[in-house]
């Protein structure tokens, strides 16, 4: 056995090379997570992060007192779970069609169209929900006052934004999500295909006997991450889709964060920490249950 | 036999409704994902009247380039344009080297220390220091609107680094290392003589995804950046698009109140359509390498 100095010189070239992502993950990764303690510390940007005051959990308990805490957590899991459920289907349902399609060339026409959405930027993608769905001139207004339906100014209700939110956006990726189930539908041995046809099963069948089953451990694992994170939701879009009117259930941890740290007039860096940690911790022990309990039921688990 | 034979039958009949319901969905799966798209590219290509009358439904009407002539004109959309294009190559040619000195190490099993290494870059994934500790530790650094607030605090994407680590790992046989050190070769060498050149395809691959992360990054300009002239064009388009600030020197040639609010609009949808080409443009052709990318990613690291 050799010591680790002489481990460490054995392999000083690949270590060489390491040295400047290792710098890298140090400095942006794990600093902040030692900067994260100003969320137990009344942060006085003079002082630094080290120099400011303890105060242990103040802010935490203020939070969880705050008038907000209950309607930004449950807005944060509703608006996660509508998704979740939501988008599952879609790409699987989409996969397995596809599957069955003969023709090259209409399968290949579907693919490029059904992919190319993922490619727009949240931005662009906000851009587009705020033109189709315009009080004035917007399309969907205008197909509705076709059928004598008086025009709604969808960004204005808070009751709509869960749904404008999950169904953009699974207009968007819906596509992109399929593509890991045709990798798994293409890895089913043909012969399960074959002996089923001999048995005499119709399509309709052999999709549901062989396909589905055939693609449900990755969907487990798909399902896993995803509520692993629950708390993580495409926040640039919801931060873009807020608007004073909707913000009663647009408002979810992570745009709360932004605000209260850096675009109020009065920025609290530590409160916001604060939040912003409760909320890492709570995905971390979310995303290490859900992989225990897969592990349990012997399903397929990350690791 | 007639039995059989009767069953084939029923069998072929029920497959062919199958398919004929399978294929009208399809169809009508792209014809939803499709229609937004034309309806704004021919929007774009309308006139002002017909835009804020609401004759558009599929093709334009009154076919004119107002809208992109407003595009073009407007000083703020094409420095950003111009700063986007400067923060996606810069930032990606960063992000290709970062990403092969992080991932060749890693994948090789020689490399002392490397299960550990290998915990700090997945614990990344399941912890994060959160949004404030990463916004003061740009500031301390001195980032804090300059150009690298972009770049730096975006060099590695760990997703990127396990596919590249796990393409690595799959595609050079170790004997090619056992003959190269057998002839004196050292890492470095056989890195840049060797890996590299044998990795081109999969360095395209986590080049295309960087290089579109970088074109639609947003937020962290929002945050780091004050100065409008370093503005990456996503951050141009939330002023106009999002928050419906538009200009009154985009509309320098119209008087009129309501004239004004046609161009308004029109110069939205040439904005999406400007916005988005250069991504939609060259994505027929590396569409394949995206989907490589997310096969390669899915496997287990």
């Amino acid at each position: 056995m050799k010591s680790p100095v002489q481990q460490l010189a054995r392999s000083w070239q690949l270590q060489a090379l390491f040295l400047l992502p290792l710098i890298y993950l140090l400095v942006f990764k794990y600093y902040p997570m030692y900067g994260a303690q100003i969320a137990f510390k009344n942060f006085v940007a003079v002082k630094g992060i080290e120099g400011s005051d303890w105060i242990g959990f103040d802010y935490f308990v203020r939070f969880f007192r705050s008038y907000d805490f209950w309607k930004i957590l449950g807005n944060t899991i509703g608006l996660s779970f509508y998704h979740l459920l939501a988008g599952f289907p879609f790409p699987i349902l989409l996969a397995l069609s596809l599957n069955f399609v003969q023709n090259a060339k209409f399968k290949k026409t579907v693919q490029m169209i059904t992919y190319a959405p993922h490619f727009i930027s949240v931005v662009v993608m906000v851009g587009i929900i705020l033109q189709m769905l315009d009080p004035r001139a917007g399309l969907i207004n205008r197909g509705l006052m076709l059928f004598g339906i008086d025009p709604v100014h969808f960004m204005a209700k808070p009751g709509l934004f869960q749904s404008i939110f999950v169904w953009s956006d699974i207009w968007q990726n819906v596509g992109w999500g399929c593509i890991i189930y045709l990798a798994a539908l293409a890895a089913i041995d043909p012969a399960l295909h074959e002996a089923a046809i001999m048995d005499g099963a119709n399509k309709m069948r052999r999709m549901w006997h062989i396909d589905l089953p055939g693609i449900m451990p990755i969907a487990m694992i798909l399902l896993i991450l995803n509520v692993g994170r629950l708390m993580d939701i495409g926040f640039e879009k919801v931060l873009l889709l807020q608007n004073p009117l909707n913000l009663r259930t647009s408002e979810i941890i992570d745009t709360y964060v932004y605000k209260v740290g850096l675009a109020s007039n009065l920025v609290n860096f530590s409160y916001a920490t604060a939040i912003g940690l409760f909320k890492s911790v709570v995905n971390m022990f979310l995303l290490l249950a859900i992989n225990q309990t897969a592990r349990k039921f012997k399903q397929e688990s990350l690791w | 036999m007639r039995a059989d034979h009767a069953r084939k039958v029923r069998l072929m009949d029920s497959d062919k409704a199958f398919d004929l319901v399978n294929h009208l969905f399809l169809l009508l799966l792209v014809l939803v994902v499709l229609y937004p798209l034309i309806y704004i590219l021919s929007s774009s290509f309308s006139s002002k009247d017909a835009v804020v009358s609401g004759e558009v439904w599929l093709w334009p009407v009154d076919l004119s380039l107002e809208g992109y002539k407003a595009v073009f004109r407007n000083k703020m959309i094409m420095t950003g344009y111009a700063n986007s294009f400067f923060y996606m190559f810069v930032g990606t040619a960063l992000n290709i080297v970062m990403t092969i000195l992080a991932a060749y190490p890693l994948s090789r099993k020689d490399f002392y220390l490397r299960n550990f290494y290998m915990f700090l870059v997945m614990f990344t994934m399941i912890f994060d220091g959160g949004l404030i500790p990463r916004y003061i530790l740009v500031k301390d650094l001195g980032l804090l609107d300059t150009r690298w607030a972009l770049i730096i605090p975006a060099a590695l994407g760990v997703w990127q680094l396990i596919i590249a680590r796990t393409y690595f790992r799959s595609t050079i046989p170790n004997e090619l290392l056992e003959a190269a050190q057998i002839d004196g070769c050292n890492d470095f060498k056989f890195l840049g003589k060797i890996v590299v050149p044998l990795s081109a395809p999969i360095i395209a691959v986590i080049g295309l995804f960087y290089a579109v992360g970088h074109w639609n990054q947003f937020f962290n300009a929002l945050i780091y950046l004050k100065n409008k002239d370093l503005y990456p064009l996503q951050l141009v388009l939330n002023t106009i698009l999002v928050q419906n600030e538009v200009t009154t020197d985009m509309l320098a040639d119209v008087t009129e109140m309501s004239q004004r609010q046609g161009l308004a609009d029109l110069l939205k949808y040439s904005l999406i359509v400007v916005a988005s080409a250069p991504v939609l443009a060259i994505y027929p052709f590396v569409q394949r390498h995206f989907v490589k990318g997310v096969m390669i990613g899915s496997l287990k690291g």
